[in-house]
């Protein structure tokens, strides 16, 4: 059963056109990745459907609903969450009020009592919950960052780049967390990688974009076998 | 000139190195955004520059336009060392650049950005001569021609801002072009644009070297840079990986793995 639905949508910035007639779908319970090339309009899709641009033409539909001009606060109380590229943590606020943060749009008991759900899910976080988030190593600030986006309890994560500028053995450990919140909390995920292989390892279902269309969909081990393919994904 | 002088004269010009960089450093904060970058492009050549985010494209354009000085390395344009001047000296000095984020001047027609950009032209060219009068019936031919060269004479008393994106880039083509540079660099002319304007922008470029102009192109479509460059130069992480022809370069193997990662 499809979770979100895209049917051929265009969008971009000011009149700089990004998609030009994108179908994905992201059905419960999968890991899909969205790959290809600089420029494809990887993180527009993301964008797009957590309403932080408005979309040209086209169809968004979560749960099969049409959600196009929804606001992102709307997405959030609907269950869909985003993790932006680069910016994990507020620096400045501790890892406690990064979580917070998270569940602004739940009553606070609510919240608070998310907050030691998701806490379970990152052991590895209650050691440095009055720490700054800003102090923490990247590795540690991207588990913050993925907590974050755990708090509103979604049922669709979008994820872009959650390796951007991690060592490798760091990148390996937020894959595994990431396998580990789709498995055991069910969420569906959406999540656009450079990390190509990494992410080939980690998906059910894979798209890969070239200039804002699709170029590819299919299973991973499609394109993991294919070496040819995937150079011409991408060159 | 006619045009077999013009084209006899680039071929025996054709080796000549047109600009050169030589070991270019740049770093931001400590961390290298170029380092040790060397070429060289010939002219009446198209260079694409290609490379994942973050390669150093952008910063190697803002280095030999001179908006940022490099650390180390030298640039030269036409045997002439250009480091260490600024932007409007190097403008003179014949290096036209065309940027991501298109700055025209959307309040203004099509035509007043171009006779801006003449204007501007004119300013560079000497100070002196800036205060000249202006010659209405000069810039009349040369707005004609520069619309003509472009395709956006019907758009000529339009308003950049209602123009569509990939005519705005035609547009900032146009104000580039009429700077009359002997070297233009574009920074991503093709993207978010439809298909078949790309083609139209393509064929725009292709026909700069027969004019006697020599061009570096920045672009994430590689079909487009497969097209129309006949030199190609791979980035990543700030430095120049490889170069060759776009088969060549589409060929070797660190290409594909700097994309995948």
């Amino acid at each position: 059963m499809r979770i979100l639905e895209i049917r051929e949508l265009e969008t971009g910035y000011g009149k700089k056109q990004i998609l030009f007639g994108l179908s994905v779908e992201v059905r419960k319970g999968e890991i899909v990745a969205l790959i290809g090339p600089n420029g494809a309009g990887k993180s527009t899709v993301l964008k797009a459907v957590c309403g932080l641009i408005p979309t040209w033409n086209g169809e968004i539909r979560y749960e099969g609903m049409p959600i196009n001009g929804a606001t992102p606060a709307q997405n959030v109380a609907r269950g869909i969450t985003f993790s932006p590229q680069g910016n994990r943590v507020f620096s400045d606020l501790t890892v406690m009020e990064n979580l917070e943060i998270g569940g602004f749009q739940l009553p606070k008991k609510e919240a608070s009592v998310r907050i030691e759900e998701v806490l379970e899910f990152f052991p590895a976080l209650k050691d440095h919950l009055r720490k700054d988030a800003g102090k923490l190593s990247g590795g540690e600030q991207q588990m913050v960052a993925l907590a974050r986006v755990l708090i509103p309890k979604p049922k669709l994560l979008m994820l872009d780049e959650p390796s951007l500028g991690l060592s490798p053995n760091l990148v390996g450990d937020v894959f595994e967390k990431i396998t580990e919140i789709s498995r055991e909390a069910g969420v569906s995920i959406f999540i656009v990688e450079q990390k190509v292989r990494e992410v080939l390892e980690i998906c059910h279902r894979v798209y890969s974009l070239k200039l804002g269309k699709v170029a590819f969909e299919g299973p991973p081990e499609e394109l993991k076998e294919d070496k040819a393919k995937l150079k011409q994904l991408f060159l | 000139m006619g045009n077999t002088a013009l084209e006899n004269q680039i071929k025996r010009q054709s080796n000549r190195r047109m600009l050169e960089l030589l070991e270019i450093s740049k770093r931001f904060d400590g961390v290298f955004a170029i380092k040790d970058v060397s070429f060289s492009i010939s002219l009446g050549s198209i260079t694409g520059l290609i490379g994942p985010n973050g390669a150093g494209k952008t910063t190697l354009f803002n280095v030999i336009t001179g908006f940022l000085n490099p650390e180390n390395g030298t640039v030269n344009f036409q045997n002439r060392p250009l480091t260490g001047l600024s932007p409007f000296k190097i403008a003179l000095s014949g290096i036209g650049r065309t940027f991501q984020n298109l700055r025209i001047i959307k309040g203004l027609s099509v035509e007043e950005n171009i006779l801006l950009a003449l204007s501007e032209g004119r300013v560079i060219r000497s100070i002196i001569k800036a205060f000249e009068r202006r010659d209405s019936k000069v810039e009349e031919e040369k707005v004609k021609e520069l619309l003509e060269v472009v395709g956006l004479s019907d758009k000529r008393y339009d308003l950049a801002g209602d123009l569509s994106y990939g005519q705005q880039k035609l547009l900032t083509i146009a104000c580039c072009l009429a700077l009359e540079p002997r070297l233009l660099l574009l920074d991503e002319p093709v993207a978010g644009i439809a298909p078949e304007m790309i083609e139209k922008i393509l064929g725009i470029i292709k026909e700069l070297p027969s004019k006697g102009k020599s061009v570096i192109m920045i672009e994430h479509n590689l079909d487009a840079i497969m097209q129309v460059c006949d030199r190609v130069i791979f980035m990543d992480a700030g430095k120049k990986i490889c170069e060759g022809t776009p088969e060549e370069v589409r060929n070797d193997p660190r290409v594909i793995e700097a994309y995948i990662d």
